[in-house]
């Protein structure tokens, strides 16, 4: 099989000064295994291993990436590499010459988080006060010529403002707009009850995005995360397990998504022991979900095989308690009653206006409070 | 989205980069969250948007360099397509 990586995630801290409640970190972020992050020289060498085996796009995200005071070397060299960088960033304290520093160093697109379309409901979202950082941030990034991507996680709270974004992210002359609808996996899976919308919201919100797709035709590509919870087939994930996407974790650890490290019943090479290639051709974890062998069934005789490759392996993990089972959003899988069950009970709380219970932010305190309790 | 005419200067969004993939023995274009495969003629054609050339000029280049003629669909269907995605633009 001529799998080669097209995609790396780089992951470079998980220090981060937002506090998002469905952040795709894992619980355990402030925990011994991601504290000894990778120096310079390790990313750096990570950085042409990848190039070496196929990557062609990197993704520098976090945690806050701008937290590491290496970031423009880091994108020299991946610029020297050839690889195409994207800058994933809250923007928090984000001034204008450290982005004309990025610039400088070769950095090729810049994609900044907001939270909501206004400040009050962004800030509340983020737990900290972020807003006013992101908009000057999106008139330096594109006063520096860079194209620029606004990235919002939809749920129950904001996914009534799905125009305003749009309107936002037209009027700053962004070249995309993603509506990432939560996926539920790391601290979206543990708020899960309370960030789920209704499908009545969902609905509503597709409707604007259908209208604002044919007003703006190619001027803003509107990119729309599907909910899966929602749909009747799961999503592709990743394009199927290591075909074509890594993360490489802030101490190294080598996952075939960002969010594979919450699946413990797999052990985690890392960059420090072994060479990416070995990783990503040898070990265990990358080939266990490979091809088709592994499949269950309704996967192994379905059609769809080819075309969703069994869903999600982490979602299976989370909600059926085992990675090699059909992801339970599928219509057809064994597990469906669970995620219809989760669904249901969003829909009967919000038609009896019951209260969602309170969001946990993503804090290193909490972290630690839910690593202690397992 | 309307074909260019042939007087229409083709060049590169600023968003895409062409880029050779030494891994795989192609070339690419690259932008946010995407690339598109080229084959050796399509690298060739975005290799002539220069920003100064019509796509007169460039089905005049190739046909040239090839001692081809007729030339003007392909270019013109190929730079369309990549126009769709918003990765090419016209106007110097």
């Amino acid at each position: 099989m001529d799998a080669k990586p097209l995609w790396l995630l780089a992951e470079l801290t998980y220090k981060c000064p937002l506090q998002c409640p469905y952040c795709s970190n894992p619980l355990d972020f402030a925990g011994s295994r991601f504290k000894h992050e990778l120096t310079t020289e390790e990313w750096s060498r990570v950085f042409r291993e990848a190039q070496a085996l196929g990557v062609l796009q990197l993704g520098l995200s976090g945690g806050e990436p701008l937290l590491r005071p290496d970031l423009e070397s880091l994108v020299a060299t991946a610029q020297q590499l050839g690889l195409y960088t994207s800058l994933i960033t809250s923007a928090h304290r984000l001034t204008q010459d450290r982005l004309a520093a990025l610039k400088r160093a070769g950095l090729d697109h810049v994609q900044i988080s907001v939270q909501a379309a206004d400040a009050e409901l962004s800030d509340r979202i983020a737990g900290t006060r972020a807003y006013r950082d992101k908009l000057a941030a999106y008139h330096f990034a594109k006063e520096l010529g860079f194209p620029l991507t606004v990235n919002v996680v939809l749920h129950r709270e904001n996914l009534h403002q799905v125009e305003a974004l749009i309107r936002l992210a037209e009027s700053l002359g962004a070249e995309r707009i993603e509506l990432a609808n939560t996926q539920f996996y790391g601290w979206a899976f543990h708020n899960r009850d309370a960030l789920m919308p209704t499908k009545a919201q969902l609905d509503a919100a597709w409707q604007v995005v259908l209208r604002e797709r044919a007003r703006l035709g190619s001027r803003l590509e509107i990119v729309w995360v599907l909910p899966d919870y929602h749909e009747q087939f799961p999503k592709p994930c990743m394009g199927g397990w290591g075909r074509a996407y890594m993360t490489v974790t802030p101490a190294g650890e080598v996952w075939p998504c960002q969010a594979a490290g919450g699946i413990t019943t797999l052990t985690f090479e890392n960059v420090r022991d072994r060479s990416l290639e070995w990783i990503w051709h040898q070990s265990d974890a990358f080939n266990r979900f490979r091809g088709e062998a592994w499949m269950p069934e309704p996967c192994r005789s379905c059609a769809r095989r080819t075309v969703d490759f069994g869903g999600c392996r982490c979602q299976a993990f989370l909600v059926a308690g085992d990675a090699a089972l059909t992801d339970p959003v599928c219509s057809l899988a064994p597990h469906r009653h669970v995620i219809d069950a989760a669904v249901t009970q969003v829909e009967r709380a919000a038609a009896a206006r019951v209260e969602p219970t309170a969001l946990t932010y993503r804090a290193a305190p909490a972290s630690r409070a839910l690593a202690a309790k397992g | 989205m309307n074909p260019a005419p042939a007087a229409a200067v083709p060049r590169l969004h600023p968003k895409a980069r062409l880029q050779r993939d030494e891994v795989r023995g192609r070339d690419v274009l690259l932008y946010p969250e995407g690339l598109v495969t080229l084959n050796p003629t399509g690298a060739e054609i975005l290799g002539l948007c220069d920003g100064v050339r019509s796509v007169a000029d460039i089905v005049a280049a190739l046909e040239q360099r090839y001692g081809a003629s007729g030339l003007v669909q392909d270019v013109m269907s190929f730079l369309d397509g990549l126009g769709a995605k918003g990765l090419v633009i016209y106007g110097r």
